[in-house]
């Protein structure tokens, strides 16, 4: 009795699931007939934008597409070379803005320098340019005595007294810079070691042509300076080398001549009986 | 336009020239010079400025005692002050940002550096 009984739910159960399959399939076949009624629809608009958009019409507007989408290319490329030369001007406005520091630099050094005659103030010119425009506080100025083949201190700034008085010219940095002219700049600023405390970084001889009347020798820069001499500097040294050796060169000249001026007018006044 | 007046207080006729000849790059400028800080108050007292550019090492007054006697003034506390120093000198720097300067710049100065401080500044757009 009881065998027939669990035979008889196992039963009721399988036709419960059975009954539920029946149930799901009439779903999906009911599903299955509404997508293909919708492809069908689908495809009917299909057809019918098909007809609604005629041939030529479509290869004019594939023509106007093609047609923009060059026109976009070229945008691009010409966006681009702008971009390219407008980064070119921001470099060139760079390197304007540059010349016009240097440019003022020089002028107003190369205008101080020629502004005076007298031989100290030159030196006193000297010096600020240096200082403010080069950008140096350990410095001296050497000029050459000719007959005794020796270079003498004539300003200093940042130096002990007696630090350097004399140099013989051929001797050390700076007395080979004022036996051959030529510039000496320590190339590597930012690992520079100097060998002793008159090291220059930087010697100039002060010529006028081929001819050395004496040195500058930088022996400090001011911080910003120190890891690279700028194209300033350089031209700076370079017009410092002929001006400032022209304006000290006038100065020393126009000191002598006015010495001999009032000597020569003592004489005068003497032979003429002016003097009393 | 726009008139602008400045003063360059600078003991070194060089550095004078030098601002006074970048600072002409800017359009209506009006440019008065003085040696040091008696003269420059001399020249205060004598006209209006919108900016002084003033160097910190100068005999008789230095720009820190002129810039604290600026700032205490009604009349000229509002006008910018560039200070202008030296390497090296970074304690006098401090002491003239905390006096009131507006901007500062070391020596050697870039004539582009100190357009530009003076333009902005002064908002000059031009």
């Amino acid at each position: 009795m009881e065998r027939e009984g669990e035979l008889s739910r196992k039963a009721e159960e399988f036709m419960g699931i059975f009954k539920k399959g029946i149930q799901f399939t009439h779903e999906l076949l009911k599903e299955n007939e509404r997508l293909r009624y919708k492809i069908v629809k689908l495809e009917e608009d299909n057809k019918g934008l098909h007809k609604r958009v005629s041939a030529p019409e479509v290869s004019k507007l594939q023509q106007t597409i093609a047609h923009l989408e060059q026109e976009k290319t070229a945008l691009v490329d010409k966006y681009r070379e702008v971009e390219e030369e407008n980064k070119d001007f921001a470099s060139r406005y760079l390197e304007v803005e540059e010349e016009n520091n240097n440019l003022a630099n020089l002028y107003v050094a190369s205008y101080q320098l020629h502004s005076t005659l007298d031989f100290k103030e030159v030196l006193r010119i000297v010096i600020e340019i240096i200082i403010n425009l080069i950008g140096s506080d350990r410095f001296a100025i050497l000029l050459r005595d000719d007959s005794s083949q020796v270079l003498g201190l004539v300003a200093s700034e940042g130096l002990r007294e007696g630090e350097i008085k004399k140099v013989k010219v051929g001797e050390g940095i700076i007395g080979t810079v004022a036996q051959t002219g030529e510039n000496h700049f320590e190339q590597d600023l930012e690992h520079f070691k100097p060998t002793s405390e008159l090291h220059p970084i930087v010697c100039i001889p002060l010529k006028i042509k081929e001819h050395t009347i004496g040195v500058i020798a930088i022996f400090n820069l001011f911080e910003q300076k120190r890891k690279k001499l700028t194209r300033v500097d350089y031209e700076l040294f370079s017009m410092l080398a002929g001006h400032a050796a022209t304006a000290i060169f006038s100065a020393k000249l126009y000191s002598q001549s006015e010495r001999k001026l009032s000597t020569i007018q003592g004489f005068i006044d003497l032979l003429s009986g002016k003097a009393k | 336009m726009s008139e602008y007046n400045f003063l360059i207080v600078e003991d070194s006729p060089t550095m004078r020239q030098l601002i006074s000849f970048s600072l002409k790059r800017i359009q209506n400028a009006k440019i008065v010079e003085a040696s040091d800080g008696v003269d420059a108050l001399k020249k205060l007292s004598e006209g209006k400025f919108h900016l002084i550019i003033a160097d910190i090492n100068m005999p008789m007054m230095d720009g820190l005692k002129l810039l604290s006697i600026i700032r205490k003034d009604p009349q000229y506390n509002h006008v910018p002050v560039i200070i202008v120093t030296t390497e090296g000198a970074e304690a006098d720097r401090e002491k003239g940002m905390k006096l009131g300067a507006n901007a500062y710049l070391s020596k050697p100065i870039q004539t582009n550096d100190l357009v530009k401080t003076v333009k902005d500044l002064l908002k000059i757009t031009s």
